[in-house]
């Protein structure tokens, strides 16, 4: 049968790109390139997690994410529940610790976690022999995110090794930027960073990143350019002037775009505020990959569900 | 080869093995038309390769190959311990209504073979599935039989058979080895 030539998976966590070692996360990409075919076929099945329960536990809002866990799940026979934190007992005072060890208790193996904390899928993860999937924790880490992007591009780019990746807008309150920094730098791509000052990470240049103001500068023969929305629902000071003026200074557009190389693709996490961090057009043009980045989010996400479960051992 | 093997097969034998089976196929399907070959990775993959090369030789007409990685339905999956490597599954035609022949290099307890039809099945509903192999060793552990056996070898369940190929090893034959008394 198969042999394993590659380090085999044994965390039963994934929290966050800043603990994987290079070869996980090549192994993740290399796994998520063979389950993308899964969703090619017309039986959009295959029986791995048949029997394996999986608990997506949301509390913060997510479409994309969660529709795409959900499917992820689906696609490998487990059996998937879905929780938010509106319709759970977590309103009725329930702390999030007891909350995971009922899960646990009613036999669970994944736990799939959006938590506005930093840092609470980590500190949960300890306390449970559940898998966690960490699918967002405040402005700290969101993997699955970074990864598909990871996938994205070496789909297209056929490499990472090398590649000018820069990541435009609020990047303070990006836990999208982050994970890619983790993942970039070790993959050898060479990351910029370009938004206003304000929203910028003090000292995020430490991560082996650079940090440009000026856009036209910062995209200079970039092979690639994520945008990222302006995080308003996590800002309660005056960041900057207005969303209008953010619009002007660091909008992209077509114009602007040519600055990158001719072949450069163009990224977005979603939620894609059309006007303000990108231009209609330019998102609609044929080198925006925003949509072929929601489809290989599948195939990743498959990839570290069927990884993952091969290390938890929860009692049967 | 080396001195704690037993050649079963060497580069010749294979040759020939593969040649007699392309004909058995032809004879058994009436023809070329509606075949398709499924090759089991990896040995699989290039043995398939290799039938159609010989189909094409005797008929003049390409037979469709496809790859088939049967990781995701392997029935031990759900034991603890670190998953096995998952590789593309490429089959770049419809199954439906063809006659199917798929290719492994050793059918040993029939677990890949069953893993391997739940699998085509999930692609498309094939007209016929039959099974051809390089070496059958017996000890099956589930109803299954192949339609076509390059050399049938007899083994007993501490033996190792192993075939290497041009493509993967660099050169062609099948061995026995590793037996309690060998």
């Amino acid at each position: 049968m198969t042999q394993n030539i590659k380090t085999p998976w044994t965390q039963k966590d994934l929290l966050g790109l800043r603990d994987l070692s290079v070869a996980e996360i090549e192994l993740i990409l290399d796994t998520a390139k063979s389950f993308s075919e899964v969703s090619q076929r017309e039986v959009k099945k295959v029986p791995v997690l048949r029997g394996k329960t999986v608990v997506n536990l949301f509390l913060e809002p997510s479409t994309r994410t969660r529709v795409s866990f959900e499917l992820a799940e689906k696609r490998l026979s487990a059996d998937s529940i879905g929780m938010a934190s509106g319709g759970s007992s977590m309103t009725k005072g329930e702390s999030l610790w007891d909350t995971i060890a009922n899960i646990e208790a009613l036999k669970v193996d994944i736990i799939v976690m959006r938590h506005g904390s930093s840092g609470a899928p980590h500190r949960v993860s300890n306390y449970t022999k559940c898998g966690i999937v960490n699918a967002g924790d405040g402005i700290n880490e969101h993997p699955t995110q970074a990864l598909l992007d990871m996938f994205t591009l070496r789909e297209i780019k056929g490499k990472i090794k090398g590649l000018k990746v820069v990541f435009v807008g609020d990047i303070l309150h990006s836990r999208v930027a982050r994970s890619n920094v983790w993942g970039l730098t070790k993959l050898g791509a060479e990351v910029v960073i370009c938004g206003p000052k304000t929203l910028i990470p003090w000292g995020i240049e430490e991560l082996g990143v650079k940090v440009i103001h000026d856009v036209k500068k910062a995209i200079d023969g970039a092979d690639a350019v994520t945008l990222l929305r302006i995080q308003m629902e996590r800002q309660n000071e005056t960041l900057f002037p207005s969303i209008r003026e953010y619009a002007s200074t660091y909008g992209m557009n077509t114009e602007l775009f040519k600055y990158a190389k001719p072949d450069a693709i163009l990224m977005h996490p979603g939620p894609v505020n059309r006007g303000v961090e990108i231009e209609s057009a330019l998102a609609d043009s044929a080198q925006s990959y925003i949509l072929k980045q929601v489809t290989n989010g599948i195939a990743v996400r498959m990839a570290v569900l069927y990884l993952l479960s091969g290390a938890i051992k929860n009692e049967k | 080869m080396t001195a704690s093997e037993k050649q079963v097969l060497d580069a010749g034998g294979m040759e020939r093995v593969l040649a007699r089976i392309a004909h058995e196929i032809l004879e058994r399907n009436q023809g070329i038309s509606n075949l398709a070959l499924i090759g089991i990775r990896t040995r699989g993959v290039f043995l398939a390769e290799r039938l159609q090369k010989k189909l094409y030789e005797i008929e003049k007409k390409e037979v469709p190959v496809g790859i088939l990685d049967i990781t995701l339905y392997r029935d031990d999956l759900s034991e603890v311990g670190p998953k096995p490597e998952v590789h593309e599954t490429n089959i770049p035609f419809d199954l439906k209504g063809k006659a199917v022949i798929l290719v492994d290099d050793v059918l040993f307890t029939g677990r890949t073979i069953r893993a391997a039809l739940d699998a085509l099945i999930d692609l498309g509903r094939p007209k016929v599935i039959r099974l051809a192999v390089l070496v059958d060793r017996g000890h099956r552990e589930l109803p299954i039989k192949a339609d076509y056996v390059g050399k049938n070898v007899p083994t007993s369940l501490q033996d190792r058979v192993t075939i290497r190929l041009k493509e993967t090893d660099g050169e062609d034959e099948a061995v026995i080895s590793g037996g309690p008394k060998a």
